[in-house]
């Protein structure tokens, strides 16, 4: 560790370009750590993320098995229920504690799967151009042609409701943007130096794709889709919300809003503590989002 | 594309705008065609047997052969596209198996209330929006700037289904500030003829206060809901345009005219970031469209958005497909529209086309 | 020449940086009459910034103090906003750059000369009359099409033409040229200076010039100023430029090429860290 040290990061000449990297995103770290509201947010999903883990810990009731429907239904939050119970009896604090799992699991798929589209069909469209390129753009032109929850919502009509397919149809209708996105940044690689001698060398066309220019893409497309990390949660927190998303009992934070929908009068924490829970968790992720561009994007600091 | 190109070489009598229009088309025309091949594949890989959604599962065999014959779904895939182009061109969308009529009247019903909260929010959205965006650019760093990131961030935040239904228990229920869910209450729902489709509209027209005031006190939240969530975006997107404006030359040629601060900032640097902004007033007026299907569920409104979700709740594919492909040509069209402003409002695109 | 019109004693202008402020002008003083002044020093010598603070337009979060700044009487050190505004166009002006950034790009030509000329004129009509009189006076020969074409319409001569006219139109006291011709084309430059040249003549009116140009500053000029690293280090009349006594100075002579031969290949400037000082 002690190579690791604050002058080996800082340093102004870099003796390895790991060094360059490691220091350039200590940087990026330092002033990021700058920013407060960046802070909060990560804090924020730092708590998800351990809420996730430690679920079984945390939650002091079961999930999907309720308490005896006659004494423990739709009582008010007190210290016995933290948020207080649904119509089955079931403890809501234990029921959102669960639920992070789902809306962790759901943005780390739709971030797997619309990842690597994006990237691959946004630097081969830019490497090659030509008919390749308006090909490929005019398809993602027609995915953007739609409203993202719209297009997800036939998509999970056509599919069936279910989580599985939720995230199936959010990431079909979220990889255009990081697309149009790579692309750009191929656009201006494309023509670099480095890569000119790489295909001297003799290099097939795959192979400098995926070996020179994805990972050149890579850094602004990660930082897109981690600001629409928030907008997915909200996406399938509303197909759940409409009933095509987390089937019950699974204790997904949109559908449970839409369990508490009937009670709302007279039995307001059904719905509003899950509620709450995905504002709090989606702001969480905007903060950092938001932090982030300030840092890498400088110019939109001044 | 070339072809586009091609004519425009050879009429160089005609303003060049022309071209740029011509090329519009065709762009439109491909990304409709697009919309269509989409919302058709999305009802092919439908698990559910379209047969048997239109004949019901006690249908003799013979009879499910003819039917099968009649919807084309012996033919290949190409020629079923073809024949589903060609439907819709005809306006056929098919019937919805939930209200037994033609998906397009539906949808002809149900858009204008869509159309209505939409503006509506929209106005709220432009209105407030731009000038707090200018107001936090001009005092950027200070309170203000600080305020409308929060908003912003706020309003990307929150879920609006849950804001709708919170809204609805302490404005409606709690408070009784506004009124419930629905377009208009009933004791004046049969009062008012239907013209345009949208109540404040046909009510003005008629000249029906009570009903006025009544359908105003209906849409004032899911209305206000919505068009947060523009400001939000308009917002944030006027700032740093004017920020950039503010930044550039020109503005400093006006300050050493003596041009009054408040000109400088509302004639010459709003003019000017107006241009990019007339595409995110645009873009965000669609994307309504798409919180109008949250929130017109939350609010009990008879809109596209409802139609949409109670068909998806009884797996209505013709009237969900019709919804959205609907939607989405909305959306196109809104992108032209923001496209056609852009030219008008730049004269460097103006004159060179 | 009834004494100074612009007096200038210690001018500083700083930034915030990381490492604390970082001043870029250092103590730059001078005074003007009914003259040609020239300002000549690298970029980043702080000559613009020289310029954009007799405006009052050091770009926050620069700050701008002087021991004294004296413009016809007023000290401008404490002016509040209203009072740069009333200064501003009708008695200072400046012709920046590049037509092509300093004129607005969405309003018409005319629309930009009736916002100078509104001012001082007391009708529409007048106004219009004064912008199509200027447009004439810097010798454009189709005033009625310029008026109403937009910025990108226009060549770059023609821009930094409209530019002029459109800072003369109001009669200001003192023109600040800031690098007026070094985005144009070589051979529109003379034209355009030529123009700006007889305009200042025939109305008396004080003008600082800034320049990266020696030679353009040299036989433009009355008096030149040359300034490096945010401090002036020479003062001398243009006529006996030849003359002068700074290093800095007779460096930048000996990099000048020349038509009668001379030495070949050009010196390059040999900096001292000296003159920073």
């Amino acid at each position: 560790m002690s190579v690791m040290s604050r002058e080996w990061l800082l340093t102004e000449q870099p003796a390895s370009r790991r060094q360059a990297h490691v220091g350039q995103a200590y940087r990026t770290w330092l002033a990021l750590r700058g920013n407060r509201l960046a802070m909060v947010g990560l804090g924020i999903i730092v708590v998800l993320i351990l809420m996730a883990v430690l679920a079984p810990l945390i939650a002091p009731y079961d999930p999907i098995q309720g308490g005896d429907l006659r004494t423990e239904r739709l009582l008010p939050p007190s210290w016995q229920h933290l948020m207080g119970t649904d119509d089955l009896a079931r403890d809501i604090w234990s029921r959102v504690a669960y639920g992070s799992r789902i809306t962790l699991m759901v943005v780390a798929l739709v971030a797997v799967i619309a990842t690597p589209v994006g990237l691959l069909v946004g630097t081969i469209s830019g490497y090659f151009g030509g008919v390749v390129d308006t090909v490929l753009m005019r398809i993602t032109d027609i995915f953007l042609a739609f409203p993202q929850l719209v297009l997800a919502l036939a998509f999970v009509a056509a599919l069936g409701p279910g989580i599985e397919n939720a995230i199936i149809a959010i990431s079909i209708t979220s990889w255009p943007p990081y697309a149009r996105l790579a692309r750009a940044e191929t656009l201006t690689i494309r023509n670099a130096d480095h890569i000119a001698a790489i295909k001297l060398q003799g290099a097939s066309s795959l192979r400098i794709i995926w070996g020179h220019v994805v990972p050149l893409c890579l850094s602004s497309v990660v930082i897109r889709v981690t600001l629409d990390m928030a907008g997915i949660i909200l996406t399938a927190a509303g197909l759940g919300f409409l009933g095509l998303g987390a089937q019950p009992p699974q204790p997904e934070w949109g559908a449970m809003i839409a369990e508490g929908r009937q009670f709302i009068i007279d039995n307001w924490w059904v719905s509003t503590m899950p509620g709450i829970a995905i504002f709090v968790v989606s702001l969480g992720f905007n903060f950092l989002g938001d932090g982030l561009r300030d840092v890498m994007d400088p110019k939109a600091r001044k | 594309m070339t072809a586009v190109e091609e004519t425009e070489g050879r009429n160089g009598a005609l303003p060049p705008w022309v071209g740029r229009l011509g090329r519009l088309l065709v762009t439109l025309v491909i990304t409709l065609v697009g919309l269509l091949f989409v919302t058709f594949l999305i009802g092919r890989v439908v698990p559910i047997d379209p047969v048997l959604a239109a004949v019901g599962d006690r249908a003799s065999e013979s009879t499910y052969h003819k039917v099968y014959l009649e919807l084309g779904l012996d033919k290949p895939l190409w020629e079923q596209f073809l024949i589903y182009v060609n439907n819709v061109l005809h306006g056929n969308l098919g019937e919805s198996v939930l209200t037994n009529r033609p998906v397009l009247d539906d949808i002809a019903d149900t858009f204008p209330a869509t159309l209505e909260l939409s503006t509506f929010a929209i106005l709220i959205g432009t209105c407030v929006g731009v000038p707090l965006g200018v107001w936090a650019a001009v005092r950027q760093g200070r309170l203000v700037d600080q305020i409308v990131r929060v908003l912003g961030l706020v309003g990307y935040s929150a879920p609006i289904f849950w804001l709708g239904l919170t809204g609805l228990l302490v404005f409606y229920a709690r408070l009784g500030w506004v009124a419930g869910p629905g377009r208009i209450d009933i004791a004046y729902q049969y009062d008012v003829e239907r013209i345009t489709g949208m109540m404040l509209v046909d009510t003005l027209l008629q000249g029906q206060w009570d009903a006025f005031w009544n359908a105003l006190s209906h849409i004032l939240l899911p209305g206000t809901l919505l068009g947060y969530y523009s400001l939000a975006y308009i917002s944030r997107m006027t700032r740093s345009f004017m920020l950039a404006e503010l930044g550039q030359e020109y503005i400093i040629t006006a300050r050493v005219k003596g041009v009054r601060e408040s000109r400088i900032i509302w004639r010459h640097a709003l003019r000017n970031a107006a241009v990019p902004l007339v595409t995110v007033i645009a873009l965000s007026y669609g994307n309504l469209l798409q919180g109008a299907v949250l929130t017109e569920t939350v609010f009990a409104w008879p809109g596209l958005g409802m139609y949409l979700t109670n068909s998806l709740g009884s797996a209505d594919m013709n009237a969900v497909l019709g919804a959205t492909l609907v939607i989405g040509a909305v959306f196109v069209a809104l992108n032209l529209l923001s496209d056609v402003l852009y030219t008008v409002l730049d004269p460097r695109v103006r004159r060179r086309g | 020449m009834s004494g100074a019109l612009l007096t200038v004693d210690n001018l500083r202008i700083s930034f915030p940086t990381r490492q604390g402020r970082a001043e870029v002008v250092r103590g730059v003083s001078f005074t003007l009459g009914r003259e040609r002044l020239g300002i000549v020093g690298e970029s980043g010598s702080g000559k613009s910034q020289t310029g954009r603070a007799i405006l009052g337009l050091t770009p926050p979060p620069g700050r701008a103090e002087a021991d004294t700044l004296r413009f016809d009487g007023r000290d401008l050190r404490h002016a509040t906003a209203a009072d740069w505004r009333s200064l501003r166009g009708r008695r200072i002006s400046m012709v920046m750059q590049d037509p092509k950034f300093s004129l607005n790009p969405v309003m018409s030509i005319g629309r930009q000369l009736m916002e100078a000329a509104a001012r001082t004129a007391s009708s529409r009509t007048e106004a219009r009359a004064k912008a199509l009189a200027m447009l004439e006076a810097v010798q454009i020969r189709d005033p009625e099409r310029v008026f109403h074409a937009y910025p990108h319409e226009l060549s770059g001569g023609m821009g930094q033409r409209v530019m002029i006219a459109m800072m003369l139109i109001p009669e200001p006291d003192l023109l600040i040229a800031d690098e007026p011709t070094s985005a144009l084309d070589v051979t529109v430059q003379i034209e355009v200076l030529r123009i700006l040249d007889a305009l200042v003549k025939e109305r008396g009116m004080g003008l600082i010039f800034i320049s990266h140009d020696l030679r353009l500053v040299s036989s433009f000029c009355d008096r030149v100023l040359v300034m490096y690293a945010g401090r002036v280090v020479e003062e001398v009349k243009a006529s006996d430029l030849m003359q002068a006594k700074h290093p800095y100075t007779q460096g930048l002579f000996r990099c000048l090429p020349r038509i009668e031969g001379g030495t070949r290949p050009l010196p390059t400037l040999q900096r001292d860290a000296e003159w920073a000082r």
